[in-house]
Parts: C-alpha cells; structure tokens; sequence
C-alpha cells in the first residue's frame, strides 16, 4: 500500500516535470567577467525573454583567467552550457574537444552570414562549417592627444594620414632632455601592447608582404617585406627618436598621462581613456603606406552553440543566438560594452559614420584581418622577444627576424593536433 | 602508533566484558579527528602529485584524453634552450639571493639586537615589507624602476649625476633589480629570526670570553657563529625554497612581458604557469614541475643531512 502511494507520487511527480519542462526550458550562456559585459547580456536576457515566455536564460559568469579551462572541465564533466562565448582563437581546441556543434545552416545559413556580417566573420569557418557568430568585434585605431599635437604645431583636426606622416608627426612632437632621454614620446613603441598586431596584419602587407600562409599555419615574414616591416618599427626608437620601448612603463599609461603624442591600440581601451580629463584626444584610421594601402587587425568573441545542447534546448539555443547577434543585440551592446556591431548593416549606420570615435575603426573593419593564432600569447611573446633583441640586444634586424620566423613556425607546428 | 594501537587493543581486551574500553574508545575518537587532515591531504596533495607524476608521461592539451608518450616531454626540455636559461635564472636566484640575503639579515640582526634606542619601530619598520602582499610591493618597485621622467630611481641618479639604468628593461639588470626586491621583502623575517637566535645564546657564555679577554671578532667567530648554526640552517633551506619557488615578483615587475625581456628574468614555476594555463600543453608543464620537485626534494634532503651531521 505504502509502495502504491509513493509510486503514484513518483509518477505524478515525473508527469508534472515533464509538464513544466514542456513548457519552460531553461539554457544557460557562459561568458567572462566584464562589467559593461555581464549587464549588457542582463539586458539582452531580459529583452528575449519578454519575446520568448516559454525559454529562461541563465546567465553564468567566471573570471577571464580561469574562462578558458572551466569550460574545459566543464564540457569534460558534462555539465557544458548551451550557448558559450569564445575568443575567435580558441576555437581551434573548442573544436577538437568536441565542444561546439557546427550552427545549424537552417536558421544560420551560410550566404546570409557572409552576406551581413564583416568578412573577419570567416575565421570561425572550419571544414564547411561555421561555429560561431560575433555580437560584437573590436578593431585598431591611431589614437592621438590634440592638446600635444597643437603645441608642437600641428594641426589637430587633420591628423596623420600616411606612415610618413605619422613619422613626422612623431619626430615633431618628441621631446628628449639633456641626456637624450625621451620626456615626452611622439608615439608609444610597445610590442607587449597592440603593436605587434600592427606589425604582423598592417606593417607587413603594407610592406608588400603577407604575415602567413595556407590558413595562418606557414609563417611567411622571414622575407623583404617582414624585413621593412621590422626595420621601420625599430627604425621609431633608434634612428627617429619617436618613442622608447618601455617609455613611462605602458604606452597606453604613456598616452593616459599625456606624455604621448600617439599611440595604437583597440576599441576596448576607449572606456579608459574616456575618463582622460586633462586633454582632448581624437582617433584616426591607421595610417596607410605611401601607395594608399591600409589594413587593420580586428579580433571578436563570438558565440557558438555547445555540443551538448539537444532537442528543445537546441532550439531555444538557436533563437537565443540569433537574438544576440542581431541589429537590436549589437546596439544594445555598443551603447552599454562600446564594441563595434559585427553586423554590416548594423554597424555601418549614418549615425556610426558620423561618430568621429566609431568612425575610425568601423572603417578598419572593411579591410582589417584577423590572424588564426595557434598559440596566442606564444605568438605575441614571440614578436616581443623579435623587436627587444633589437631594441636591447642590439642584434640585427634580419638575424632577429630570421630567428622569429623559425620560432614561430614551431610553435605552430606543436600546436596542430 | 602502530604501539599505542596494540596496547589500546590489549587494554581493551582486558577491559570489563562487551563494549570498547575508555582507551579504545579515546583512540578512535582521536584517529577519527586525525582522518580529516590526513585525508584531505590524501585527496588535496598526495594524489595530485602522483598525479602529476603520471602527466608528466602524457601528451595532455586538458581538451582531448592524455596520450600516454612516456618519457618525451622529458626529451623534450632538456633539449629546450629556454629551459636551461630558466634554469640557471632559478639558480642565480638561489646562488645570489640567499647568501646576501641571510649575510645582510645576520648584520643587521646583530647590531639591532645592541641597539636600544627605538629597537621596536626599527625592528617593526624592517619586519614591514614581510606583511606586505608580494604583488603590491612589487609594482611599487616596478614604477621605482622606470626610465624617466618617473621613475624615482633614475630622478636620484639624475640629480647626483649618474647616468641613467635600464633596470627592469635591460637582459642584464633585470634579474637583479627583481632579486634586490625579493631579498628586501624577505628581509625582516630573518632578522627576526636571526635576532631570537642571538637572544637564545646565554649571557653567561659571552661573560666568560670577555674574562678570558677575547675580543669582539673572536666572540662572533667562535661563540655566536656556531651557537647560530641551528637558526642559520633552518633560514638557509627557508629562504632556498623561497627562491627556487620566486614568482609574484617577477610575474608583477614584468607583466606584460611575464619573464622578460627576453625570458631573462624568467624563474621555472612562471615557466611552468606559462606551459600549463597558456599554452595549455598540462603534460610537458606536468614534466616541469616534476623537475622543480627533485630539485626541491634535493634541497630538502641536504636540510635533514646537514641537521643529522650537527647532532
């Protein structure tokens, strides 16, 4: 009798589970720890769900530098998410671990991704197959301190708008004291920051060359053109005085403090130098080379759908990502996080073009490349380690670079599974 | 313990009929206190490290299985030009550091042990840098070592005239600057200990020497020295292990170039940091951090060896 009871309980228990389940389904969404971030996608949660009654969202948050293998434990524990963030360069080891499925072509089909979103959308493409898509992406802009430009006579509202002009911008700002020591730099020379994106995506093709081949797998810069690149990047601290590796510890802290004139960096500083009081400063596209050629490095996290995700919570995955990389999504997202909307038609809207911030960097998505990094902060430390055993070690550019490529060739090689 | 279990057995057979007696009882209740250490060091240390062990044979990227390859990560790293230049940055971490730190630590400890006037906010003031978190003290010392305009450093070297240092941006300063801070930091810590080993060598022993008219050198060569060997031994392994295992300081002074410039500054535990959570190669950082355990382990034994010699 006893057993009856607690069975029809049981099976009354399961009946109006699966109820429910039928009509609420609950997904989650991981990403990092970002402030703008975690309340932007708050927002966007909110907004879908009041379209959507029956899915809830659930958002989780970890800390960035613990992102990366919590997702691992997590797929390799089973308790994956269903619709992950992801750097661009993850997803290489993403893919391998089994943890994202291939976007479903009938609500994501192919033309349409390529026909909307920014080309750099391609470096989500494996074998066919796209597995994730950007709300937002980021580019590289020439960011410059009006109030250091005006004093050194310039003018302020033009710019420069080549490399050799930027050179003589540099050359006209920098100030050197008695013993030659920079106190205030033209433009920062910092590898560890932005620039050695700016030299292997800009300098390099600008240069006539091309960072990689065969899908970013064959180094391709030990060569004239990687050369150029290479000398003119040095040539900025030790022949035209520009700036000094090093100069006040960051160039970005250089530029913050106003002691530089220029420097390169990415859409995600401008919520820090927005609290910049002590002087105005403006950002132009990227100098281009003296024949007209520009390019740009643009980098995102996109969204993918996890492997895990099946039935009813793929389906309610496939709406809650379509959603957030949708018009409405991206300007959600660019007025709360101020990254770029990954979508043309989003992006390139009049009121954008005429932002004299947005404007510059949305102009370096039509043309910025993204490099498939195998080993990320390898390669980065990689470039760095080329540029200061010029800088400090006083080895020849062409030695240095020769030794760069061979090394990085390596680590790519390592990295394939 | 395998003795006290056998007598709290006896005990308890010859205790009044059925039931555990007062002793048995007293020893489990004692053993099931003891189980929650002793287990959580099982499951928290001891199986992670045989754990390691294992990986250390494996080819792991944390996404797919690890494949076992036996002994070629190990192939792998003594043929790696960037783990030898590591290796000896540890050791001239270790060669350099601990001798000037415990020579500068006993002088110190000596003359402050005779002072009396403000002994305590002299002794305090050296113990401070010890209190304070590694990482906040070693970006106080980052920007102490900037080039100009603002680093202090140089602005003092300016004004008296010198020329101006690379410091933390140059392959051959870096290493040192970074080591200068690491003593400092360790610094009150050994002259406390230092000072309660001088307190502990009875009065009685220097009042004879002094009858006997022995001079101040003598007294320290012959009585204090050796009287401080136990405290001297005990800071020799401390402060080795300290620099073997050096990283907050130099992971924090070179942020952005973690080991740099050019790796010159690069201790093995921020290698291994590098191999496993940037990389993501767990195996090969597996076989790293094996490496520093036998180097470690060697330290360790050489502490038991000394201290058996002296007894």
């Amino acid at each position: 009798m006893r057993k009856a009871t607690l069975f029809a309980g049981l099976v009354a228990g399961f009946s109006t589970f699966a109820f429910n389940a039928a009509q609420a389904v609950e997904i989650e969404y991981w990403q990092y720890v970002f402030d703008t971030r975690v309340k932007a996608m708050d927002q966007l949660i909110a907004e879908f769900q009041k379209a959507n009654p029956g899915i809830t969202v659930k958002q989780v948050t970890f800390p960035y530098a613990d992102y990366q293998t919590r997702v691992i434990a997590a797929n390799m524990a089973g308790n994956a998410p269903d619709v992950i963030q992801l750097f661009y360069g993850w997803l290489d080891k993403f893919v391998a671990g089994g943890l994202l499925a291939p976007l479903p072509k009938d609500a994501f089909p192919h033309d349409k991704i390529e026909k909307d979103f920014f080309p750099i959308v391609s470096a989500m493409k494996r074998d066919g197959e796209y597995y994730g898509l950007p709300t937002a992406v980021r580019s590289l802009a020439l960011f410059y301190n009006k109030k250091l430009f005006t004093e050194a006579g310039l003018d302020p509202s033009n710019p420069p708008k080549t490399l050799d002009e930027f050179v003589a911008a540099g050359q006209k700002i920098a100030k050197l004291d008695g013993s030659g020591n920079i106190v205030v730099a033209g433009s920062t020379v910092d590898m560890g920051g932005q620039d050695h994106q700016w030299w292997r995506e800009v300098l390099i093709r600008q240069f006539g060359g091309e960072p990689y081949k065969d899908g970013d797998t064959k180094v391709n810069y030990n060569n004239e053109a990687g050369l150029k690149a290479l000398n003119f990047y040095t040539s900025l601290q030790l022949e035209k005085k520009i700036g000094k590796a090093g100069f006040m510890d960051e160039g970005q802290a250089a530029f913050r403090g106003g002691k530089a004139g220029m420097t390169i960096d990415g859409t995600f500083r401008l919520g820090s130098f927005k609290s910049i009081k002590d002087f105005e400063w403006g950002v132009t596209e990227l100098p281009a080379n003296a024949q007209g050629v520009r390019s740009n490095y643009a980098s995102y996290f996109a969204n993918g759908i996890s492997a895990k995700a099946k039935g009813e919570e793929l389906e309610a995955s496939k709406k809650f990502l379509a959603y957030i990389t949708s018009p409405a999504a991206m300007e959600i997202w660019l007025k709360t996080v101020g990254e770029l909307p990954a979508l043309r038609s989003a992006a390139l809207t009049d009121a954008n073009l005429k932002d004299p911030i947005y404007a510059p960097f949305l102009k370096g998505l039509e043309y910025a490349h993204t490099t498939l990094f195998k080993d990320e902060q390898g390669q980065r430390q990689n470039a760095i380690d080329m540029v200061n055993r010029v800088l400090l070690e006083g080895q020849s550019t062409k030695d240095s670079l020769a030794q760069a490529a061979e090394a990085e060739q390596e680590m790519i090689d390592a990295a394939k599974p | 313990m395998a003795a006290i279990e056998q007598q709290g057995a006896a005990s308890g057979r010859s205790g009044s009929g059925g039931g555990l007696s007062m002793r048995t009882k007293r020893l489990l209740w004692v053993w099931s206190f003891l189980a929650v250490p002793i287990l959580f060091y099982t499951i928290i240390r001891f199986y992670p490290t045989f754990q390691a062990f294992y990986l250390s044979l494996t080819s792991w990227d944390l996404v797919r299985p690890p494949k076992l390859v036996w002994f070629a990560n190990y192939i792998k790293l003594f043929k790696d030009p960037q783990f030898w230049k590591v290796f000896k940055n540890t050791f001239t971490y270790l060669i350099i550091g601990t001798p000037i730190s415990l020579v500068l630590a006993f002088t110190i400890a000596f003359f402050l042990d005779r002072v009396r006037f403000m002994h305590n906010l002299i002794r305090a003031l050296y113990f401070l840098p010890f209190l304070t978190t590694a990482a906040a003290m070693a970006w106080v010392w980052r920007w102490f070592y900037q080039p100009p305009p603002i680093g202090v450093i140089n602005d003092v070297f300016g004004m008296l005239g010198i020329p101006q240092q690379p410091f933390i941006r140059s392959t051959d300063q870096a290493l040192f600057s970074i080591m200068v801070t690491a003593i400092w930091a360790g610094l009150g810590f050994q002259i406390i200990i230092f000072m309660a080993g001088l307190r502990a060598i009875p009065g009685t022993f220097y009042e004879a020497a002094r009858i006997d008219g022995l001079g101040e050198w003598a007294i320290l060569r012959k009585i204090t020295l050796p009287l401080l060997k136990p405290t001297t031994v005990f800071l020799v392994v401390f402060s080795s292990i300290g620099f073997l295992r050096i990283f907050d300081q130099v992971y924090n002074m070179t942020t952005n170039d973690p080991g740099g410039p050019l790796g010159s500054t690069k201790p093995l535990v921020l290698m291994i940091y590098q191999t496993a959570f940037n990389s993501y190669a767990m195996g090969y950082a597996a076989a790293q951090t094996v490496v520093l355990f036998t180097i470690l382990l060697i330290v360790s034994l050489l502490q038991l060896w000394i201290l058996r010699e002296k007894k």
